[in-house]
């Protein structure tokens, strides 16, 4: 975030803690990272649930986590969306 | 909870086409509690189910356990393990279910995955995580192998405990 000029420390971190919260946030696992609502790798299984998330980095490796590299994508797509609506 | 050097807890659990597995005296047993939807137990699988190959012609025998709630969390269904198990991803390791959770439970197993190591007599001689990053796989289970080369030698190994890195087991309420 700092590369792009951002401050992390304007992220929101929610703890989803039930079922109930889960579907009604549809909430797909755990992490799951949002930019402005929009998730940086929606899931092919979009059931709701208090699961653990599976990504895949950009060298096929599995991880708990989103490849740095595909966040750092993510987020400079949402900075020139949110430029060129201004 | 078992701490290393005390017998390992007994159990004899199903595999996936329903017969019954359990530790049998063989030279060191490998006990792995994994499943199928935690990124940590997928990422650490290859590497695992790798031990498994390189120590079956020293006697090693490996039981992969599931002990995850699968009605809250479907994709560790008996189906679902099934299905991993016919597609040859255990490669001859039997994937066993632990409906009730109690083996889990009685070995405290904390995460998956989790590796217990036992010796032919039964006694736990390590417990924790395969190697030191599941991003890694070059690692290649380096801490599970060291263990067994030590049982297989008839030593403690250096390091008898780790700490077990992965997702909570996920423990029906």
């Amino acid at each position: 975030m700092r590369e792009l000029g951002l401050d992390p420390q304007s992220v929101i971190v929610r703890e989803v803690r039930s079922d109930g919260q889960a579907e009604d946030e549809g909430f797909v696992g755990s992490p799951t990272i949002r930019i402005d609502g929009a998730d940086v790798q929606p899931p092919e299984d979009p059931a709701a649930g208090l699961t653990c998330r599976i990504y895949r980095r950009r060298d096929g490796r599995i991880s708990p986590t989103p490849d740095p590299a595909d966040l750092r994508d993510a987020l400079s797509a949402a900075l020139s969306t949110t430029s060129e609506r201004s | 909870m078992p701490a290393i050097g005390d017998p390992a807890p007994a159990f004899a659990l199903p595999d996936t086409s329903g017969t019954l597995h359990a530790p049998d005296g063989a030279p060191a047993t490998v006990v792995v509690f994994t499943c199928n939807h935690c990124p940590y137990a997928l990422a650490w699988h290859e590497r695992i189910m790798a031990v498994a190959r390189d120590y079956a012609d020293r006697g090693v025998r490996m039981l992969a356990i599931n002990p995850n709630d699968a009605e809250r969390y479907p994709r560790d269904s008996s189906e679902a393990m099934r299905e991993r198990v016919q597609s040859g991803e255990f490669d001859g390791v039997p994937y066993l279910r632990d409906e009730s959770q109690q083996v889990a439970r009685e070995y405290d197993a904390k995460t998956t995955p989790d590796v217990f190591v036992l010796d032919g007599s039964g006694i736990l001689r390590y417990r924790g995580a395969p190697d030191a990053s599941y991003e890694d796989p070059s690692l290649n289970a380096a801490w599970l192998r060291e263990a067994l080369d030590a049982v297989l030698a008839g030593r403690d190994p250096d390091t008898g405990e780790t700490a077990p890195v992965g997702c909570s087991i996920k423990w029906k309420s």
